[in-house]
């Protein structure tokens, strides 16, 4: 009974945040502007939903932020202004992609790294291994003649 | 009565997989073989009483039968049938119960078809799924129970299906997903098998390579239905968000590829043993881990059931026995088990494991973004999101990374070659490709695009190795065409990597030259976007069997000639209230043409989002190539020949270490 | 060499141990990004009154802003209790989120007023500086004017004794019982 009441509380309080399309129509000064606000939108977290950014999501803070995107777009903000004047009031939590901080330097190197360290360990264990092949012991030579035979008779 | 019976059933499958997980195992351990040839009746039987329970639950939603919880929670009696019985797993509990079905299934699969193994093999691997049988029964049975009543206090309806999950992808999609999942503990439970006796040889590699390729492909063609399902269901046109549970399927997906290649060297090489028994120990573990991070309520999640810590924490300890146990038998039994390197830097062997090597990388990095947030949280670092951004900007190049590979590789020699002789073979037909992409680049809406050039050209050398490789099997010094040289596997490697270009060039070239307009429409306006005319013609109301929809009537024409009318609804269920998107899509090949209805703007106009796609069909068409290809696969002659050697003594268990 | 082979295992110990731990951690719990900071400036109109007030008239401190309106179903279930709070002398600020002021002022009358004063934000500007993503929120200032604390959700006995009483050593439950008189 207590896992159904959790459901229950859980969707609602959830609830707005049904998935449909949101459809703002803004009228931009300039293509570029409605080409950043796209991809702010996009990169921009809602701070309510389950894992929506601010252009999909319906909930009223989505929609809120949607205009103060815009507004700043148009008062000329630059993407870091805009960015760090939602980080200041909602947190790193707010932005899809991570600022590089003494955090997230890891997240962000951690591919490269990876790859060259796999590459490494991957090289070493080659060269090690060497080109000819191992000569064959005496009974791993009997038993390919007999399984010769075997397959032959 | 019903759910009762289901239930029983359900305690008796779980009683046969102890059993299972147990008698062969100790069969195996003693050589007993009478206790050793129980496994296959086993597999069978559980795998009876597993769909007999599902059937049960199919009845009891197609009934309307509200005294279970779980009808109770996701049906509703309006609800067209075929909903109604795809309810069954559009929720926690019953989709448990789908996982166990699968299972079975699968089980009863490597029963029926390993007449060719030894029973040692079949013991052991029949055992070891027994034991992953008994973990998800006991999850079911202890705190998840599909059969659970509602009673005395019984609703008169249910709740109804969520107007999301009532969508014929949505039917296929999960199953097929199971499919993938669950068919990767095939060669799990065979790597296990081969580290229990010490032994791991190409016939090893041989047995587990068909059911590798069958889960994968069918995990290929799972995500492809979610993808395309999420791009027409959800009315903004995206097709990937790389959310946790998106991931959760991704990553065993990643590492599967890595184990279809890693397997195809064990057999026909004898190297890369241990890759490829980590690789398969790896890719059923992400299997589970996605199983955890779905149903624990760690990560947040559009696609997430209902949060239970409870819960997690069973699955959580299950992942711990499962994978701990496993990854320790592998510390400890690897040697046993280690191939010499015998290859030379450059050779098909190198290509590929720098083919491991990527896709265990990219594995990583998107575990790693997926869970960075909880890393975060745990160190009490703040609260961080990692979304599309970042997974794109450092999956995307990895990628790129890897299809050179794909290029080199299907020419490539075994163990010694050289690349003077790979640039003799590729240089002419390579440097025309730069041509063709170069030009193609052009094509872009804002003059020259180097993301298309650059898919095109890594998409179009894909294409080359394959065709290369193709043509230097079929042709014969004598004249003829060797056409019985293409064999199945070769094909499903062929069609396998076209379709992976494919993939990459819809990819890139959607993101590249995606037109999207969101305006205020009204009856008879009009818009041009991407070569194309979009008139809203009128306005209306249609009734559905559980909903009622507004409609917009748009005509769609070029230069003049009609191409398509297109009709997007917004949908209101009765049932739940809930508002739906129905996106209108004209699909073709080339391109796609997308509408979708926002909100009403005053009495007779409203906010329309008009999208242009252009190959947006590539991506899955390309997927569909992955996972047919890798299906092909298996109808190659050499996993049918096993099946004839049936008749001759088996002699296997002579030579397994003990 | 041998310790190579371990560590996929070693790693998968690391995850599980990780994973352990997101089990009694709330994904969704997001605190406000302005904790430590000054409560951000203002100027708005009170809402009973219509006079113009300012963060400056948020005090003394320590006290409560409460994030409430006529639409948030939740703040009609945590309105008794903060009159509860009121009435023991927790000093409640509120703020009034994008609401009809009329409907407000009508509740209010209707339910009952715990707060000092209301913060009339209608076009939530000052939440969107607040860092306020929805209804019900409650945050604590400090004697210093900055904001210690934030509560998302409904306000309640159990979430006070928990989180606020901290702020407000003698105004939780157990407090009140002790201030009629304590044992000497």
């Amino acid at each position: 009974m207590r896992r159904s009441a959790l459901l229950v509380l859980v969707s609602w309080l959830f609830a707005p945040a049904v998935v449909w399309a949101v459809i703002e129509t803004y009228q931009f000064s300039s293509p570029d502007l409605e080409v950043r606000y796209h991809t702010l939108s996009q990169e921009l977290r809602c701070p309510k939903c389950q894992n929506q950014n601010i252009a999909d999501s319906n909930a009223p803070i989505a929609r809120d932020l949607r205009v103060v995107l815009y507004e700043q777009l148009e008062a000329g903000a630059s993407d870091e202004e805009i960015l760090a004047y939602m980080v200041a009031r909602y947190g790193e939590f707010v932005r899809y992609r991570p600022g590089v901080d003494r955090n997230t330097l890891f997240l962000w190197a951690a591919p490269a790294l990876l790859l060259i360290a796999g590459a490494g360990l991957v090289v070493r264990q080659a060269r090690r291994g060497g080109k000819r092949a191992e000569p064959l012991s005496a009974t791993e030579q009997e038993e390919i003649s007999r399984l010769l035979e075997e397959r032959n008779g | 009565m019903i759910p009762e019976l289901g239930h029983v059933a359900l305690i008796i499958a779980f009683c046969l997989a102890v059993g299972l997980a147990l008698i062969p195992m100790w069969g195996s351990m003693h050589r007993d073989v009478t206790a050793m040839n129980l496994a296959p009746t086993l597999a069978v039987a559980v795998a009876l009483f597993a769909a007999v329970a599902f059937a049960l639950l199919a009845v009891s939603f197609l009934q309307d039968d509200f005294t279970v919880a779980v009808v109770a929670a996701n049906s509703n009696s309006l609800l067209p049938p075929i909903f109604k019985f795809s309810a069954l797993w559009g929720n926690h509990e019953g989709s448990l119960l789908l996982w166990v079905l699968i299972l079975s299934g699968w089980m009863t699969a490597v029963a029926l078809f390993s007449r060719g193994l030894p029973l040692l093999m079949v013991a052991r691997v029949l055992s070891v799924m027994g034991m992953i049988a008994v973990g998800f029964l006991a999850f079911s049975l202890l705190t998840s129970n599909p059969f659970e009543r509602l009673l005395p206090n019984t609703p008169l309806d249910g709740n109804d299906l969520n107007p999301l999950l009532q969508d014929p992808g949505l039917i296929i999609h999960p199953p097929l997903l199971y499919m993938g999942y669950v068919g990767l503990s095939v060669p799990f439970a065979f790597a296990i098998a081969a580290l229990l006796g010490g032994r791991l040889d190409a016939s090893w590699a041989r047995w587990s390579r068909p059911w590798t390729n069958v889960a994968w492909g069918f995990l290929s063609l799972g995500i492809m239905l979610g993808s395309w399902w999420a791009y027409y269901e959800l009315g903004w046109g995206g097709w990937w968000f790389w959310d946790p549970v998106e991931n959760a399927s991704f990553m065993p997906w990643l590492m599967g590829a890595a184990l279809v290649h890693s397997l195809a060297v064990t057999e026909k090489r004898g190297v890369f043993r241990s890759w490829t028994v980590l690789l398969a120990i790896f890719a059923f573990s992400l299997s589970l881990l996605g199983t955890f991070l779905v149903r624990s309520g760690v990560l947040t999640s559009v696609h997430a059931f209902a949060a239970d810590p409870e819960r997690g924490l069973f699955i959580l300890i299950f992942l711990a026995l499962v994978v701990g146990g496993s990854l320790l038998l592998y510390a400890l039994r690897a040697p046993a088990v280690a191939s010499r390197v015998v290859y030379s830097a450059v050779s098909r062997e190198s290509l590929l494991m720098a083919n491991n090597l990527v896709f265990t990388v990219a594995t990583v990095v998107v575990l790693l973004g997926t869970l960075f947030p909880l890393v975060m949280d745990a160190f009490s670092l703040g609260k961080y999101s990692v979304g599309p951004p970042y997974f794109n900007a450092v999956f995307v190049p990895l990628m790129a990374l890897v299809m050179p590979f794909m290029t080199v590789g299907p020419l490539s020699r075994w163990r010694d070659d050289t690349a003077a002789r790979w640039l003799h073979e590729l240089l002419v037909p390579g440097i025309a490709i730069v041509a063709i992409a170069v030009s193609l680049g052009f094509l872009g809406k804002e003059g020259f695009n180097l993301w298309i050039a650059l898919a095109v050209l890594l998409a179009g050398w894909v294409a080359l190795g394959v065709v290369k490789d193709a043509w230097r099997r079929l042709a014969n010094p004598g004249g003829s065409l060797r056409w019985r040289s293409l064999t199945p596997s070769f094909m499903g490697m062929a069609v396998a990597h076209i379709g992976f270009a494919g993939v990459v060039l819809g990819a890139v070239v959607v993101t590249q030259q995606n037109v999207e307009r969101d305006l205020r429409m009204a009856v008879g306006d009009q818009q041009e976007l991407g070569g194309y005319r979009f008139e809203m013609v009128s306005v209306g109301q249609q009734a559905g069997p559980n909903y009622l929809a507004d409609q917009a009537v748009f005509a769609v024409t070029r230069d003049g000639q009609p191409v398509a009318t297109l009709i997007p609804e917004k949908r209101r269920y009765f049932a739940s209230g809930q508002i739906m998107t129905e996106a209108a899509i004209d699909a073709s090949i080339w391109r796609d043409l997308y509408i979708a209805l926002g909100e009403p703007i005053g009495e007779d106009a409203w906010a329309v989002r008009l999208q242009y796609k252009p190959m947006v069909r590539w991506l899955w068409l390309g997927a569909l190539m992955i996972g047919l290809g890798a299906l092909l696969t298996v109808a190659d002659r050499r996993y049918r020949t096993q099946v004839q050697r049936r008749d001759a003594p088996v002699v296997g268990v002579a030579g397994v270490a003990p | 060499m041998r310790l190579k082979r371990f560590a996929p295992l070693l790693g998968f110990v690391l995850l599980a141990g990780l994973l352990y731990k997101g089990l009694s951690i709330d994904p969704t719990a997001l605190p406000a990004a302005r904790v430590g900071q000054p409560f951000p400036s203002f100027a708005q109109l009170e809402l009973t009154s219509g006079r113009e007030i300012t963060e400056q008239s948020l005090s003394p401190g320590p006290a409560l802003v409460n994030v409430w309106a006529t639409w948030c179903y939740s703040c009609r279930v945590e309105h008794p209790y903060l009159l509860a709070l009121a009435a023991r002398g927790v000093p409640i600020f509120g703020l009034n989120y994008k609401d009809d002021s009329v409907k407000a002022r009508e509740w209010l009358l209707q339910l009952g007023d715990p707060y000092r004063l209301n913060v009339a934000d209608e076009q939530g500007l000052v939440g969107l500086d607040l860092g306020v993503y929805g209804a019900p929120e409650t945050y604590v200032i400090g004697a210093d004017g900055h904001i210690k604390h934030r509560h998302v959700g409904i306000l309640d006995e159990g979430v006070f004794d928990r989180d606020f009483v901290k702020w407000f050593p003698d105004m939780g439950v157990s407090g009140s019982v002790g201030a009629e008189g304590g044992d000497s």
